[in-house]
């Protein structure tokens, strides 16, 4: 420790190459910071579902409908406790760039089966007995200014109502919250009366999209979604049935290998960094020969020396790290919900990954350096040669 | 003048010639710039790509046909009367028997493996169509096989998803809503048909359950300019609530919305890598302009003006710009022009298609080099022809 104060201080001992070093970090950490975000919310994004559901869809594809007559098979299946269904709605808010999710779903049977989802019980009672009424996340509530009452009007791209139109109509019966940041982030879809909107649309009456499923222990998982499928086989509605975090990352699979991508582009972001502040670094010794001569004539031992180096290659790196991940936890602030994915700013993940590139990348860039700096024969470097 | 630009040109050559004394903070510029490029290079390949196989679907003399406000063929949910009256519509070409050249059509949507994986398949259209399709696409072609036979649980498959997808390979079966379909061609078409399955509309109604339900009409008009007076004709008939879309109008809308996503990433990410690199650029500079501190100043005081000084240093900056921007093109194409991928379409089915690395990429990318390596070069450029000639000669 006594040691930091040199090392701050050979930091800025050319002030212009320092402060040009850091800005390189800071972009490629703001980078780091933003595309692993991306592919966080892409992959890994499903852990905070939990085990304890299986989602039941038709096996041709999730869009295809599954008949209502299913509900009761798939809930007489011994260890589940509750089954909700939903349906996509496919509805649009006054412009397609409005993009959010709507479902229909069973009230009692949605709060049953998703207790993630917060909402006070005079809501809850709005939302049962409200016929056209639907309850929306805060995230999107706060986006389009909706409060509780309000009626929105939405163009539903698929279903047609008994007179023909595609125009619906819901009262905003309460809006809910997230049990916790993660879910928090994820407030944004909008979940209709699905009694009212069985009666109202015009075909496909009687089937939902896709059977959710509470259990009462989420180790019999695979062995429930088993016995559900079996039940259906050689039917004209056979299903796939899975744990819910597999359903959500088929979603994500659907894009393509978003993982590969974002890390082809930083592989060569850090290639490029790694060469920028090796090259600093290099400089910065050759340049500090003499001093370190002199160090090492006071007493310093050759791994104080050697030390020393690490330390500030170590310490460039982390602050370029962190004021680049700030930079970029204030877009991401600004950023989630516009693009219709949650980006979770405040994910302890990201910055551990942050944090051990930093790292990683100061060992590397540093290493070279400081064992120059460590085999500095004094004599030979005062003496410049 | 002449003897300005002989100063720059002397000054220019004797700087480029130290530069191999120079390469370890040289290679700097190179590798950042190189860096930049390719990926920018890279992910403008994949948007293009995509957007090239969505533009070059549809025809502009032929028109899709949707329940009104579905924006896609997925949502939209039309009958059998809707049908009748629609391929009846004044501006529809007809063929030699006088039949309209139109194909009622339903889309299904089903799940393949990607090539390579065991579990999680992604969403494939099956397109039911009638034999009339084959006249109104003429860009269909089979180059393996045969055509399905209507009434038969046959299918035929594109190649772009026989090369993505396991299980459609001529010959096999593959198992949707509990029957076997067989796969029994393969066709071209060089567009976002490629990436799906095809097969006799009647027998995809009855397999998959849904009776008299249609997706869309597709019809060939008689000219491009029929398509308005057959827009008000149709969607002025109080029997249906139809809406109508050229095809190319219908693609290219698609191709809008799919590489939005990208575009945006695209930015962003040129943006920050800009910076990025415009630092480095900067660092590099600096110090190729430090270590040239005693030579530049001998210059200046025999009687070389700040000028050319400036400009061998620019063009120093902006030739090593120039070289990595090179390189990374160079990178991108070679590991990416033509690399097929498949990803999510408007219609929420995959979409599959290759990377092109284009001249014009090409040339974006390093155009965006020099304009970096000039910025790169500019301020070191201007401390070094604003240099105190007596300080810098005493220096070190």
């Amino acid at each position: 420790m006594k040691l930091f104060g040199l090392v701050w201080a050979n930091l800025f001992r050319k002030k212009t190459r320092t402060v040009l070093t850091l800005l390189s970090l800071v972009s490629a950490f703001l980078l780091f910071g933003l595309l692993q975000a991306v592919s966080n919310a892409f992959s890994a994004g499903a852990d905070f579902v939990g085990a304890s559901r299986l989602v039941t869809q038709a096996r041709v594809s999730f869009t295809q409908s599954l008949p209502m007559r299913q509900l009761r098979q798939i809930e007489s299946v011994p260890g589940v406790e509750a089954v909700s269904y939903q349906q996509w709605f496919g509805g649009i808010y006054q412009d397609p760039k409005n993009f959010f999710a709507q479902f229909a779903v069973d009230p009692d049977r949605f709060f049953t089966v998703f207790p993630e989802w917060v909402l006070t019980d005079a809501e809850k009672e709005r939302f049962r007995s409200i016929k056209a009424s639907a309850i929306v996340g805060s995230q999107t509530a706060a986006k389009f200014g909706w409060k509780v009452g309000d009626q929105v009007p939405l163009e539903s791209t698929i279903w047609p109502t008994q007179d023909g139109n595609k125009a619906w109509s819901f009262e905003i019966a309460g809006i809910f919250r997230g049990k916790d940041s993660e879910w928090d982030a994820r407030a944004n879809q909008m979940f209709i009366n699905f009694n009212y909107f069985d009666e109202e649309r015009q075909f496909g009456r009687g089937a939902a999209g896709i059977f959710t499923s509470k259990l009462k222990d989420a180790n019999q998982a695979a062995a429930i979604a088993a016995t559900i499928d079996a039940m259906f086989e050689n039917s004209p509605d056979e299903t796939k049935t899975q744990a819910e975090k597999d359903f959500i990352l088929g979603f994500a699979k659907q894009l393509g290998n978003i993982g590969l991508l974002v890390n082809y582009v930083l592989f060569a972001v850090f290639f490029t960094i790694l060469l920028v502040v090796g090259n600093t670094m290099a400089q910065s010794v050759r340049e500090r020969i003499p001093e370190l001569a002199v160090l090492k004539t006071l007493g310093f031992t050759d791994f104080t020396v050697l030390f020393m180096v690490l330390a500030e290659s170590l310490l460039v790196c982390v602050l370029g790290a962190v004021m680049g991940m700030s930079f970029a936890v204030v877009l991401l602030k600004l950023a989630s919900g516009q693009f219709g994915i949650a980006l979770d700013s405040g994910n302890l993940t990201l910055w551990i990954q942050a944090i051990s590139a930093a790292i990683i990348l100061s060992f590397a860039v540093g290493v070279l350096p400081a064992w120059r700096a460590r085999r500095l024969k004094i004599v030979d470097a005062l003496a410049g040669r | 003048m002449f003897s300005a630009l002989n100063q720059i040109s002397a000054i220019t050559i004797a700087n480029l010639r130290t530069l191999p004394s120079r390469i370890g903070t040289s290679l700097v510029i190179v590798v950042g710039l190189a860096g930049v490029v390719a990926v920018l290079t890279s992910l403008m390949a994949m948007s293009n790509g995509l957007a090239a196989t969505l533009m070059t679907t549809g025809k502009q003399d032929r028109v899709v046909m949707l329940r009104a406000s579905s924006e896609t063929e997925l949502n939209s949910v039309l009958g059998r009367q809707d049908m009748d009256i629609a391929k009846q519509a004044p501006g529809i070409a007809r063929d030699a028997a006088g039949s309209p050249i139109a194909s009622a059509e339903l889309i299904v949507i089903t799940e393949l493996l990607p090539k390579g994986q065991t579990k999680g398949g992604v969403n494939v259209t099956l397109r039911g169509v009638e034999q009339m399709a084959f006249t109104l696409r003429p860009e269909i072609r089979i180059i393996a096989g045969e055509r399905f036979k209507p009434g038969l649980r046959e299918a035929i498959v594109g190649k772009a998803a026989q090369t993505q997808f396991s299980g459609v390979e001529l010959g096999s079966t593959v198992r949707f809503r509990g029957a076997d379909w067989k796969i029994v061609g393969t066709f071209a078409s060089g567009d976002a048909h490629e990436s799906e399955l095809w097969v006799d509309l009647e027998t995809a109604q009855t397999s998959f359950g849904r009776p008299n339900a249609f997706s869309a009409l597709i019809a060939q008009l008689e000219s491009e300019a029929s398509f308005d007076a057959m827009k008000s004709t149709l969607m002025a008939d109080p029997r249906m609530k139809i809406e109508l879309i050229r095809e190319r109008a219908y693609y290219s809308a698609q191709s809008e919305q799919s590489t939005r996503g990208i575009r945006i990433l695209t930015t962003l990410i040129l943006i920050i890598m800009g910076f990025g690199a415009t630092f480095s650029a900067l660092n590099t500079m600096y110090s190729a302009v430090s270590t040239r501190t005693k030579e530049i100043a001998t210059l200046r005081a025999i009687g070389f003006g700040g000028l050319p000084v400036m400009v061998s240093v620019l063009v120093e900056s902006m030739l090593l710009a120039l070289i990595g921007g090179s390189l990374g093109a160079l990178i991108a194409y070679v590991m990416f022009n033509g690399y097929s991928i498949n990803t999510l379409g408007a219609g929420f089915t995959q979409v599959a298609f290759s990377f092109q690395v284009s001249p014009q990429l090409v040339a974006t990318g390093l155009i965006l080099s020099l304009i970096i390596g000039f910025f790169g070069g500019l301020l070191p450029a201007f401390s070094a022809a604003r240099m105190n000639i007596p300080v810098a000669l005493r220096a070190g």
